[in-house]
């Protein structure tokens, strides 16, 4: 049962036309890559995905529900948006973690400001707030960062940031989780500790959604692959099949570059 | 012989007056910066315009000029009753140190990355949640240098206001010199470095406060 349908998503910027009649769907606990050459479209696809740019048209549904129509304007407001958010998280390339917490504040800051809107917050505010560090500790366990709670982001290497992102980004129990490049700004051997947790992840079947540009990655943990080619899905399908026998030339051209690099 | 403490006491009766342009121009400039830097900053191009021109205008002239316009102006040119004399310097100023603020907040507001933003967007925040618990502070630790040398400047600047008989710590040291005496005014030196000693104390505390994050 897909958990995630996307019909149809145009994006231009300007006179530039980055994301044409995109449409996928996403079953639930199943992982998605996205591959495809710089420009392609990959990173804007997330975005959009994330309300943090409006497609031009088409629909985004999660668990049956439209979150998004770009035919219906009436039904966009601020606050909406803010809600339909919550079913996605979002890795960046850059971490953008808040410099001025400690990690185990990062990952409690969301949940808590969430928890605050609750009528009965201020009669149980002990209990919730525990509960709260209490799941932000074993998340940050989970991505083997249990002795660094208390350290500040800019006491952390980059591939012990990016894992505090994922545990932050986690901490509000998203349907889908997105990566933009998680890797790509990091230290070659720092990349692996980064994948390992994603790895993990993906054992745990979390529903996620991955760009990147590391090929055998994403042949072994995704289920299911998307190459992209200026703005379009050229092809899609089972891991496997995409990377190790692509039907469309211009998928086994980009694999060829890629494997001669 | 007109004695140490004497001195002392005219200077300070100078220095009250220095002192209450400097506070008052900080409490009304300060807020003041911010609207204008939000104009600077406006997605409507004729007001960011008109505001970016005022600031330019503002910065790129002589305070002395400024507050001899404020003072002369609206009588010469407008025939309206002047404005006392400490009230003119005070508008003057706060209009002039609001502009230069402006540009530090727009500056500041400009540096922190769209990446804080998003990263707030995504994890579900209201943009007022985004303001206060994410940017502010980072936007705060930004500023505390730039906004410390302007207070500095501003300490001295206050002297200015003399052409228009405002009656400030200098203007009371030179006031000695028709006695024949040249160590009053030195010694309003001394004031200067007092306050702006501790200025810089109290600012390089703070910024020490704000330098457990980068
Ligand atoms: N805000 C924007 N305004 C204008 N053009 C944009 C904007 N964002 C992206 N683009 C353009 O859209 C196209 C797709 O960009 P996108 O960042 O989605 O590609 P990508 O597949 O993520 O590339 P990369 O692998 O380099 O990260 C590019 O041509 C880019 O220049
Ligand atoms: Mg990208």
């Amino acid at each position: 049962m897909a958990i995630l349908e996307v019909s149809r998503i145009e994006k231009r910027f300007g006179d530039v036309q980055v994301l044409r009649d995109i449409s996928f769907t996403l079953d639930k606990g199943q992982s998605l890559a996205v591959i495809g050459s710089s420009g392609s479209g990959k990173t804007t696809l997330l975005r959009c995905l994330n309300f943090l740019e409006r497609p031009d048209s088409g629909t985004i549904a999660v668990g049956g529900r439209t979150l998004f129509d770009a035919a219906d304007p009436a039904a966009r407001s601020e606050e909406q948006i803010r809600r339909s958010r919550l079913h996605f998280g979002l890795v960046f390339q850059s971490f953008n973690l808040f410099p001025q917490y400690t990690a185990l504040e990062n990952v409690m800051l969301a949940r808590t400001l969430l928890a605050k809107e609750a009528p009965d917050y201020k009669s149980r505010r002990r209990e919730i707030t525990e509960a709260i560090r209490q799941q932000a500790v074993d998340l940050l366990t989970q991505v083997g960062l249990q002795n660094r709670l208390d350290s500040y982001p800019h006491q952390l290497s980059g591939g012990q940031q990016q894992r505090v992102a994922i545990a932050r980004a986690l901490a509000l129990e998203p349907d889908i989780l997105c990566f933009d490049e998680p890797t790509s700004a990091l230290d070659p051997e720092l990349t692996g500790e980064v994948l390992k947790v994603i790895r993990s992840l993906a054992e745990r079947n979390t529903t996620m959604i991955i760009v990147t540009h590391e090929m055998g990655f994403a042949r072994d943990v995704a289920d299911q692959i998307i190459f992209m080619d200026e703005g379009v899905i050229v092809e899609q399908g089972p891991s496997e099949q995409v990377i190790g026998s692509p039907r469309e030339e211009r998928t086994r051209q980009f694999l060829r570059r890629f494997n001669q690099e | 012989m007109v004695s140490f403490w004497s001195v002392t006491a005219s200077l300070a009766t100078g220095l009250i007056t220095t002192g209450k342009l400097f506070f008052l121009t900080l409490v009304f400039a300060l807020p003041l910066g911010l609207i204008i830097c939000f104009g600077s900053m406006s997605r409507f191009p004729p007001l960011r315009g008109l505001v970016k021109t005022a600031v330019w205008i503002v910065r790129g002239s002589p305070l002395m000029l400024q507050i001899l316009i404020v003072y002369y102006g609206p009588g010469l040119l407008l025939g309206l009753p002047l404005l006392p004399r400490f009230t003119a310097a005070l508008v003057t100023f706060v209009i002039n140190y609001a502009c230069y603020f402006s540009e530090i907040y727009r500056g500041g507001i400009q540096s922190i990355p769209r990446g804080q933003y998003e990263a707030g967007q995504v994890l579900g925040m209201r943009r007022s949640q985004i303001f206060f618990r994410v940017t502010l502070l980072q936007l705060v630790k930004r500023i505390v240098p730039p906004m410390g040398n302007e207070m500095i400047t501003l300490v001295k600047d206050t002297a200015l206001v003399r052409v228009i008989s405002v009656y400030e710590i200098i203007w009371m040291g030179e006031s000695f010199i028709r006695k024949g005496m040249m160590w009053p005014l030195f010694y309003t030196a001394v004031f200067y470095l007092a306050v702006n000693g501790l200025l810089t104390l109290l600012l390089g505390w703070f910024e020490k406060k704000l330098s457990y994050f980068k």
